[in-house]
């Protein structure tokens, strides 16, 4: 086992990235011409990263599946990014959102990543701004701001229900703006499919064309993964369709520690699963927790005359509802954070108070804040998500309560990285959602778009020049070297054996039993014997997967099912993954629950004694198991204690 | 419930291609369009034969990814509602639903129902951005921007990008897209500085594209998924015909000199 150091410069927390940056070694702009670097990824994190970048003189080639770099998942983030401008007075520091963050990530986040990230969120907003992101404003023509789960402060900025899709069409203009300069080279609807190592150090690429289908050669200085999170490993999530683990997988398989896969973060405000063909979940923005109170009824004969739809919610009483986030946490009452909120919803419903046919929804209702804001007020903050909502469940939340249930929505675990966002393989770096960088067991509400931006605009910017100041003398890397053959072919092998398996079972069967397994034994609540048991399950299926998986169409062409394949069995092996790092983090923290591991009052309880660390595993080898490698965890500046949230 | 489903097929952009007839049954009133497409898919999966190919990805109606004419409208029958968020319910039982690419010279088809929209990624480069780097910035409240002005602004901006306005015209116009991007822009501060220059580029790209003209049919509102207003088409050629003025002005006085 390695002791991992994350290399982070040492002094007070307040001036270590001063003093990191004062210290870091910059290329000069002659020199930057000569110099690619490949980006993986254009949601928030990849495209404010390719787009500084190429200001900076470099020469970016930047990927994605997508038609158009506009459409990555970030589009999709709804409540809004946090900052410690304190514009509202209210108390807020950068060290509150530190702390805040810290405490939010339950003790198992780097300090000195965290600080850092802090001290730059203001600067994000005032970039974006300044590129034409229409905030919400006051009539005074200055930014409003809202709160959010896990803070007592407002800091968080927003752009109605859609912050992500303003964000993200910022961080696209901007390198819209290279690709018109020439110096970005945007490779649209490719896969990215293995990472080439020369001489150790990260060189390049292999991608599908989805569209002809072609195997591709890409070289560079240096190599950033910014693929986003793994979550549509359970299938079930709020992830778009085609958000995958395969670039991180691959970084994985070829040399970097993959770490606290363990750590994914269910969401509580989802709308429920209505059947069987479902493809995928659709989340309630966080920021409805402001004003809309959740409960369950107190006395389980309404639970069965709601489920049998004699009577509705709006007759239950006050005093026969029970407010259940508001009875447990009063001092954060429905602002409590995502891993808690979602634990109590699903403690109610296990105790069989879930409100739906299924059992497995509560309220959340608006019925109070109509009453004191009025009609006008609520839709002016929420109307997009109303609509949403009644679009999809045919209810009008204006009338009656909404129903949601929690589901899978962001993935803290990742590649691990180092102080300069770099993997354990030189020249490979992991940005945004897909390292495991700042948000420890737990995120904080709209604390994602934060750190997407940071990584992308401010952190690998700088970090990136400290290793390519010694690669000005390297001449550019040519695809014909061996390496480059080697990964194409096993690449194109790949490919072969999936098409040639010729089984009886679609690729989704496949996913959609890989996400029972995990929901199930991986899920909210996790124990040994759940998790040694889904250790067997996954074994079995990979090997079905391997016999059994049919693809149609062909290998030249566009083909979905073949993109699917790929992408799914890469799942099959990270949830073995994830289900490893559940069984040997013997404690609760965060999102990850056991149940072995809690208070007298269901609360998750840590041991900071053994567990204080982040767990990243090596790959050994496909028929061998992986090796657990720790970072200890060192608190200088706060004390870890239990989260109280009371 | 049970459809039956005339789906456009084309191997690639080479090929010719055509309607075929499937039947779906036993779907869920609560199932979206695309869950009874996957079903579909399922079912042809299991008979050996090439499922559809279709573009989508969040299926929330943000990322703007999915298209389609559902019997000749784009993204379905509801109004302000994108293909992913249309569920069956809104559909007959046993009904006939026609399903094809949207047609339009600037956007080719791929395969099946998936079209390439990268002409928009082109317009966009011609000038939908601020010109500023990362970094060096001033205070972000150091620059006010009226309520009314930045409510106005995201409207615009709530723009997918989905190309429902190109394939609603009659003419294959893209000026509500361009307009909504102009005007974005147009309507803040940071983004006067390059009004003049951008509304100029932009629209010279959207010409060169093979996009058609606007003429005023409205139908492109009446099927934006976001509810974009044509108030951004009128604003945009006042813009246009602001710069180009302009521009001339300045010409004369150069001469003059």
């Amino acid at each position: 086992m390695i002791n991992l150091n994350a290399g982070a410069p040492t002094g007070p927390l307040a001036e270590q990235w001063t003093s990191y940056k004062s210290g870091c070694k910059l290329v000069n702009p002659n020199n930057k011409r000569k110099l690619d670097i490949i980006v993986v990824g254009t949601g928030l994190a990849g495209a404010s990263a390719a787009a500084t970048l190429s200001e900076l003189g470099y020469n970016v080639k930047v990927f994605c599946y997508q038609d158009t770099p506009r459409r990555a998942h970030s589009i999709a983030a709804q409540g809004g990014i946090n900052a410690a401008k304190n514009y509202q007075n209210d108390g807020d520091s950068v060290y509150r959102l530190f702390y805040d963050t810290i405490k939010g990530g339950d003790y198992r986040a780097r300090e000195s990543n965290v600080y850092r990230l802090a001290s730059i969120s203001p600067q994000i907003i005032d970039l974006c701004v300044a590129q034409g992101v229409p905030f919400a404003r006051e009539y005074g023509g200055l930014l409003a701001n809202r709160s959010f789960g896990g803070t007592q402060v407002s800091r968080t900025f927003y752009a109605r229900g859609q912050t992500g899709q303003q964000l993200l069409i910022g961080a696209y203009s901007a390198l819209s703006r290279q690709i018109a300069e020439g110096n970005v080279t945007l490779y649209n609807r490719r896969d990215i499919l293995d990472v080439v190592l020369v001489d150790g150090r990260a060189r390049g690429v292999i991608a599908r064309n989805l569209v002809t289908g072609e195997i591709e050669r890409y070289s560079a200085h240096a190599v950033v993964i910014a693929s986003g999170g793994y979550g549509n490993v359970f299938y079930l999530s709020t992830n778009a369709m085609g958000s995958n683990v395969t670039p991180a997988w691959s970084a994985y398989k070829k040399g970097a520690l993959f770490a606290n896969p363990c750590f994914t973060q269910i969401h509580p405000t989802c709308i429920p699963v209505h059947g069987e063909l479902q493809s995928k979940l659709t989340l309630m923005s966080e920021s409805l927790r402001n004003d809309g109170r959740i409960w369950v009824p107190l006395d389980k004969a309404d639970v069965e005359k709601l489920r049998r739809k004699e009577i509705k919610p709006t007759d239950i009483p006050e005093a026969k509802r029970d407010y259940y986030l508001e009875r447990r946490y009063p001092a954060f009452g429905n602002l409590v954070p995502r891993d808690v909120a979602s634990r109590a919803a699903k403690e109610r419903c296990d105790a069989g108070y879930g409100v739906s046919s299924t059992g497995l929804a509560v309220y959340l209702d608006f019925s109070d804040a109509i009453k004191r804001l009025g009609r006008e007020a609520i839709a002016a903050r929420y109307g997009n998500l109303f609509q949403m909502y009644e679009q999809i469940v045919n209810e009008d939340p204006y009338q009656t309560p909404m129903m949601i249930y929690p589901a899978v929505h962001y993935t803290m675990g990742g590649l691990w990285v180092d102080y300069e966002l770099m993997t354990t393989v030189p020249g490979l770096y992991a940005i945004g959602e897909c390292n495991f960088s700042d948000h420890g067991a737990n995120r904080l509400g709209a604390s994602a778009l934060m750190q997407g931006l940071a990584d992308g605009y401010f952190v690998l910017p700088y970090t990136i020049a400290n290793y390519l100041s010694a690669e000005i003398h390297t001449p550019r890397i040519g695809t014909d070297l061996p390496e480059f053959e080697t990964a194409a072919k096993g690449v194109r092998d790949r490919i072969s054996r999936l098409k040639n398996t010729n089984g009886k079972e679609s690729v989704d069967h496949f996913h959609r039993k890989l996400g029972k397994i995990m929901w199930e034994y991986c899920g909210m609540a996790r124990n040994e014997a759940g998790l040694q048991k889904a250790l067997g399950l996954i074994d079995d299926l990979k090997a079905e997967f391997a016999s059994n998986v049919r693809i149609p169409g062909g290998l030249n062409e566009y083909n979905p099912e073949l993109e699917k394949a790929w992408r799914v069995q890469d799942f099959i092996e990270l949830g073995e993954l994830m289900v490893r790092d559940a069984l040997q983090r013997k404690e609760s923290c965060g999102g990850h629950f056991r149940e072995e591991y809690q208070t007298p009052d269901g609360e998750a309880m840590r041991n900071d004694e053994e567990f204080a660390f982040a767990g990243a595993w090596a790959f050994t080898g496909s028929s061998t198991a992986p090796e657990l490698h720790k970072e200890e965890l060192r608190f200088e500046t706060v004390t870890p204690s239990q989260r109280s949230y009371k | 419930m049970n459809f039956t489903l005339k789906i456009w097929r084309q191997k690639n952009g080479a090929d010719k291609g055509g309607l075929v007839t499937y039947e779906v049954k036993g779907i869920s009133p609560d199932s979206s369009f695309f869950e009874m497409l996957d079903m579909l898919n399922q079912q042809l999966i299991g008979q050996g034969v090439d499922p559809v190919s279709f573009d989508h990805d969040c299926r929330e109606g943000i990322c703007g990814t999915c298209s389609l004419y559902i019997n000749g409208r784009p993204h379905g029958p509801l109004k302000g509602v994108t293909t992913c968020q249309l569920h069956m319910r809104s559909f007959k039982d046993g009904e006939a639903i026609f399903i094809e690419p949207w047609r339009c010279g600037a956007f080719p088809v791929i395969k099946d129902l998936i079209v390439d929209r990268s002409a928009f990624d082109k317009v966009i480069q011609a000038g939908g951005y601020v010109s500023v780097n990362s970094g060096g910035i001033q205070d972000a409240n150091s620059i006010p921007v009226p309520k009314h002005d930045s409510d106005a602004s995201f409207d615009a901006a709530a723009c997918i990008g989905c190309g429902a306005c190109v394939a609603s015209c009659p003419n294959a116009s893209a000026m509500l897209f361009v307009s909504a991007k102009v005007s974005h822009l147009a309507l803040l501060p940071q983004g006067r500085v390059e009004a003049e220059r951008r509304v100029q580029n932009m629209v010279a790209t959207m010409d060169s594209l093979g996009f058609g003209n606007c003429s005023n049919t409205y139908a492109c509102e009446a099927e934006c998924p976001k509810e974009i207003s044509v108030a951004n088409i009128a604003r945009m050629n006042r813009e246009f015909l602001a710069a180009k003025i302009c521009a001339e002005k300045e010409k004369q006085i150069s001469f003059s000199m």
